[in-house]
């Protein structure tokens, strides 16, 4: 273990994090060659980005060893790993807000030259540095910080989801540049997007539960092989949760729920029109960024549209604050767990929040009402309450449901969940997803926006698209299977052709799901 | 493989738009200077006695205070607070006035003034440190510290008293050389221009601005928040030491007993001048300017013979008045 | 999966972070302790100091600044702080030692002093609450405001002259059998309301919610500038009553009589485990936390001079802070 391979410009092994009871990565290992572009790949909640904040310094990991250039590193920050000629772009841009873009690059010791020819390259010539960071728009910033972390000529570049949010002409540029990157120089490329792996990078680490599950040379039809150790034991846990699934209330039509028309919020949201039917959870898919957040934010009140009308039970109506949307029974599950938990506070507390949230309810706590519906609540849900003084001790997953027993301990008539299965364990998104149809069954309408295409199918009635901010597709969730879906969801007619290279990795991996899928339940059914 | 010495010298944009930008980025400043302005000839319309000499006289009152209000922007901006300035000067100025006292001469008032800077730098770190190895909020920090600077004031000068040297107390009354320059405010560019400009210009000023910012983004940029954060009370204990010299050159004694309202006033000053309590936003100049609108605002009162106590009042109106209209105008911007 | 039990192991208690974990988990027990070795401190130091005479003076003086740390306490929970009390209290007791010649004498005072205060409090809640104002900068503000106004009225009624109230003096110095010192009367109801609205009301939850996290409050659809303006106000008129109480205590009248308990009373809320970023800590803390300082700064005086009295106590400030810091830090 004491020598080094000389040959290889970055080597982490043995590498672990654990956050509390969350096991980020578990003895994951990384190595990097010079002048290659290394994809480093997992599904959510994988551990990619502990580990690229490992690499850079920002965290100190519990174990494992770190040598760059065959030194071992011993101290770790930022700093440190910029001396070792490591550097990184991540998803939020380390730009400060407050400071122009000239500043920015004093700050970070950046040479101005280089930078500016970087900034060419990248498509982005005409920016003004004496612009306040806080100005320039998110893809502008993440263009900004690639360009900066080029211009010191690193050994190794850090690039985490770097294509996500940029517009396609600018995604492009940074792909060739990327692709173009020495002989000397080596990039760790973090993407969910196959495509854009197969068509830039060399190798690929593939993490999996916060352990490295393998490592392969990107080849044609490699992409198969990355597909089926990322997904392993995920899929086999969807293939279970087909049957537990309630088969979806296709009752008589009544009265709509909500009627939207054309919500738009001005600026990605345009013309929203749907209706959300009691007794269904109507899916909605869209890519990043198409004005799912925005319609969300609207329907919730936490948020005013900027014209359109939003109708609740047949009347019209108008929120001016979130308590306007709850009162008519519109209740909302974020994603961000962060913006729905008192973190110090404990699950009763928690769930009982809005209980109290009116001036009228603000007098004497009844506690034996109150825990009586908070019990039956946790009952619901399954919540492993154990560790309930304070919301933050609990796992990812009793935390999402924490946000939901909320809602359900007071009767949901329309419940909005925005992604509600982020970053969560398969065992808990089954869990939410059994809740979800049982919620419907009961009457409930229940509007799901979901990033994994996969659940739309296991949850869902029916499903909209949103693409640039319209509704432009609906179909049955029967008939939605993920390439259905992927073509609405870049808004490709039916029947009309995908772009080519579209097509090619939809089927790439449609293919590879599949063949996982049937590899996985095999191996499953064998076991049992 | 390092980051290479940066090469700054970089094509300058167009004038026009390095006056635009200017004005973009300081229109708060301006702002409160056309306030500034208005006021002073508001001043000489209802006290036509209000000669340049009154200005002078204007501005010695002033300096403490203004000084307060610079060290206080410098740790806001670094996104900290510091409610123990005002101990700091008090503990400052008897240290320097008793020393002034016991040991006379002009050679030796210049080491002690010296040694006093130095002993704010270290009043400064030693809250710095505090609030870096506890990370208790800044707010409890400074606010315990307060209790031991005042103690130790205390201990230095039961009561007030001690002296200044001569030349001290010259530095800060009257007119330096024209009536238009009164000393006092020369006085302060200098302070401001030997301590804020350089620093401002560095890459420690940089840093100061990005803790206050986005202390991830800073330590992600490869900032060493910790040490930033340290240094930015040093520098404040630095500033805070110049006005408890300013006190004594003032009044020429030291006075045990921290003023309460100098570190209300110093940081409604910074907020009025534009210094955002978030931090990251700001500089010192908008302060100052509002140290002087409050203070010219009080004193108009006074020549308009309206009950002095009205000009606390009035101060706290304006405070907390330009505060909500800049609220109210950004609740209305965003929803618009 | 779920997050272990800090419990697992025989000698659980032995670890620092059992310690840890009681001080996060159960601040009275280590606090109350506290203040049990500060009072032994005292009779060792100095046989004979503790008596029921002592304890009379104490709690007599605790309880005004548990009083006025019941306003830090209270708005720190919702992540804010009040810097008007001192001016506001002070401003309480000397209006109604004014009206003590007047017509309506000094209970017509003391309806004029809460109802200004109430005035203050609100103005600060409509700050902070509607107009999103630092609620450091909106009671800064409205300390110097109240301090200015209190100043004109200081001036106008000097003819008029000024007393503090028999009935004031009563309540603040004097003791019912010979022990129990008058202005508990005041302090056990205002205390125990206080307590049970931070435990047992919907309101103190809210209190809670907006501290802890005001995203997630306002997507439960709590109005938070309901909850602020309420808070400021309470908070206002809690300090009106620690005012009357002090001037009742000290029997003077002055402008500036609470300003010097300012600081000592977000010490007091800091000590009783109430976390200035809010949504963590309680009113009994709060108590106990006002107890240790009075117990302190009483001792202190005894053994220290002035100066020496300040340091330590700034010091023990610190100290205790950085143990809870240490103690409820993530993880």
């Amino acid at each position: 273990m004491t020598s080094t391979t000389t040959d290889l410009l970055l080597e982490a092994t043995d590498v672990s994090k654990t956050y509390g009871a969350v096991v980020a990565l578990d003895h994951a290992s990384l190595s990097v060659r010079p002048g290659e572009v290394h994809a480093l790949m997992g599904a959510n909640g994988a551990g990619k980005s502990t580990f690229v904040k490992i690499l850079t310094g920002a965290v100190t990991p519990d174990t494992g060893r770190i040598v760059v250039h065959g030194q071992e590193r011993s101290s770790h920050s930022p700093a440190e790993a910029r001396r070792n000629g490591i550097v990184s772009v991540y998803q939020e841009p380390a730009v400060i807000p407050d400071l122009d873009i000239r500043d920015n690059l004093r700050l970070t010791q950046t040479p101005l030259e280089p930078f500016r020819r970087w900034l060419s390259e990248l498509g982005l010539e005409k920016l003004n540095l004496s612009t306040l960071a806080r100005r320039l728009p998110l893809a502008s910033l993440r263009i900004v910080d690639l360009a900066r972390a080029l211009a010191i000529e690193p050994d190794v570049l850090l690039l985490d989801e770097i294509t996500a949010a940029l517009p396609a002409n600018l995604s492009e540029r940074v792909l060739q540049v990327v692709q173009r990157q020495g002989t000397d120089r080596s990039v760790i490329f973090i993407s969910h997007r196959l495509i854009e792996v197969a068509a830039v990078c060399n190798r690929a680490t593939v993490l999996r539960n916060g352990e490295t599950v393998g490592v392969l040379d990107i080849t044609a039809g490699s992409e198969d092989r990355m597909v089926e150790l990322m997904l392993g034991e995920v899929v086999a846990g969807l293939g279970q949760r087909e049957q537990s699934a309630a088969t979806p209330v296709q009752g008589s039509r009544q009265a709509a729920r909500v009627e939207a028309r054309q919500l738009s919020d001005d600026r990605r949201l345009r013309d929203a029109t749907f209706d959300l039917y009691p007794g269904e959870v109507l899916g909605v898919v869209a890519l990043e960024g198409q004005g799912q957040d925005e319609l969300f934010d609207i329907l919730a009140g936490a948020e005013r549209p900027a014209s359109g009308s939003l109708l609740v039970d047949g009347k019209p109506v108008s929120f001016r604050h979130p308590a306007d949307a709850i009162r008519i029974g519109m209740v909302y599950v974020a994603a961000d767990r962060a913006e729905a938990l008192l973190m110090q506070r404990s699950v009763r507390e928690n769930i009982s929040l809005p209980f109290s949230a009116r001036v009228s309810t603000w007098g004497w706590i009844n506690r034996g009402r109150e825990g009586r519906k908070v019990d039956k609540a946790v009952e619901t849900l399954q919540i492993d309450a154990r560790a309930g003084a304070e919301v933050r001790r609990l796992s990812g997953g009793n935390q999402q449901k924490v946000t939901i027993a909320r809602w359900v301990a007071s009767g949901v008539k329309t419940m909005l969940c925005f992604d509600p299965t982020r970053g969560i364990d398969i065992r808990t998104k089954n869990q939410i997803y059994v809740l979800l149809r049982e919620l419907a069954a009961t009457g409930a309408a229940i509007l799901l926006y979901t990033s994994e295409l996969k659940e739309i199918q296991l949850a869902c009635d029916r499903v909209i698209v949103i693409f640039g901010g319209r509704v432009v597709a609906e179909m049955p969730a029967a008939g939605a299977d993920e390439a259905a879906l992927l073509r609405a969801a870049h808004n490709l007619k039916q029947g009309a052709e995908l772009p080519e290279e579209v097509v090619a990795a939809t089927s790439v991996e449609m293919a590879a799901v599949q063949a996982a899928i049937d590899q996985a339940s095999g191996s499953a059914s064998r076991r049992a | 493989m390092s980051a290479t010495a940066a090469s700054m010298d970089q094509p300058r944009p167009g004038p026009m738009d390095t006056v635009r930008t200017f004005g973009r980025n300081n229109a708060w400043t301006l702002g409160l200077l056309g306030f500034l302005a208005v006021l002073l000839v508001f001043t000489k319309v209802v006290n036509p006695f209000y000669s340049l000499g009154s200005l002078s006289s204007t501005a010695t009152s002033v300096l403490p205070l203004a000084l307060a209000a610079v060290a206080q922007a410098i740790i806001v901006i670094s996104g900290g607070i510091d409610l123990s300035i005002s101990a700091q000067m008090a503990l400052t100025s008897c240290v320097a006035a008793t020393m002034m006292k016991d040991n006379p001469g002009d050679g030796t008032a210049v080491a002690i003034v010296i040694g006093v800077l130095l002993l704010g730098m270290l009043l400064g770190a030693v809250n710095g440190a505090l609030v870096v190895l506890t990370k208790v909020p800044d707010i409890v920090v400074t606010l315990a510290t307060s209790f031991v600077w005042a103690g130790a004031a205390l201990l230095v000068r039961p009561a007030p008293g001690g002296s200044a040297a001569q030349w001290l107390k010259d530095l800060v009354v009257g007119p330096a050389g024209i009536d238009l320059l009164p000393k006092a405010a020369v006085l302060l560019v200098v302070i401001v221009a030997v301590v804020w400009i350089p620093l401002s210009r560095s890459r420690l000023g940089l840093s100061l601005y990005a803790i206050g910012s986005d202390p991830l983004a800073a330590f992600r940029s490869g900032v060493p928040v910790s040490r930033t954060k340290f240094l930015s009370y040093v520098i404040t204990g630095l500033v805070a030491a110049f006005a408890g010299l300013s006190l004594t050159a003032s009044t020429g004694i030291g006075s045990p007993v921290p003023e309460p309202t100098y570190v209300l006033i110093s940081i409604g000053a910074v907020v009025l001048g534009g210094v955002s309590l978030a931090g990251g936003i700001g500089g010192v100049f908008g302060p100052l300017v509002a140290v002087v609108v409050l203070q010219l605002i009080r004193d108009d009162m006074t020549f308009m013979r309206v009950n002095p106590n009205y000009g606390l009042v009035a101060q706290g109106f304006i405070l907390i008045g330009v505060l909500m209209a800049g609220s109210f105008i950004q609740m209305r911007r965003t929803r618009a | 999966m779920t997050a272990a039990a800090d419990t697992s192991g025989d000698r659980a208690w032995l670890r620092p972070a059992a310690w840890r974990n009681l001080l996060r988990d159960y601040p009275l027990i280590p606090l109350t302790v506290l203040l049990v070795l500060l009072v032994m401190t005292v009779e060792l130091a100095r046989p004979g100091t503790v008596s029921p005479n002592w304890a009379a003076f104490t709690v007599r003086q605790a309880a005004i600044l548990a009083i006025l740390a019941a306003c830090q306490t209270l708005t720190m929970l919702t992540g804010g702080i009040d810097l008007s009390i001192g001016y506001i209290a002070s401003m309480a007791g000397f209006v109604t030692a004014t009206f003590v010649h007047q017509p309506g004498g000094w209970a017509f005072g003391v309806v004029v002093a809460l109802a200004a205060s109430a005035l203050a409090g609100l103005v600060s809640g409509v700050g902070i609450g509607i107009f999103r104002v630092h609620p450091l900068i909106m009671t800064l503000g409205m300390g110097l405001i109240v301090f200015g106004f209190s100043n004109v009225w200081q001036l106008q009624s000097v003819q008029t002259g000024a007393g503090v109230p028999a009935e004031l003096r009563t309540l603040g110095t004097g003791l019912t059998a010979d022990v129990i010192p008058n202005d508990l009367a005041v302090f056990v109801p205002v205390a125990v309301a206080l307590i049970l609205l931070l435990r047992r009301t919907g309101y103190g939850r809210m209190l809670y919610a907006i501290g802890d996290n005001p995203v997630a409050a306002r997507l439960s659809g709590v109005r938070s500038w309901q909850v602020l303006v309420v808070l400021y106000v309470l908070s206002a008129l809690l300090a009106a009553v620690a005012g009357l109480l002090q001037s009742g205590l000290s029997n003077t009248a002055s402008v500036t009589l609470v300003t010097p308990y300012l600081l000592p009373s977000v010490a007091a809320a800091v000590i009783g485990g109430t976390s200035i970023l809010g949504g963590r800590g309680g009113y009994s803390g709060t108590i106990v936390g006002a107890l240790i300082l009075t117990v302190l700064a009483g001792f202190l005086s005894i053994i220290l001079p002035e100066p020496w009295r300040q340091i330590v106590f700034g010091s023990i400030v610190v100290l205790v802070a950085a143990a809870y810091t240490r103690a409820t830090a993530a993880g």
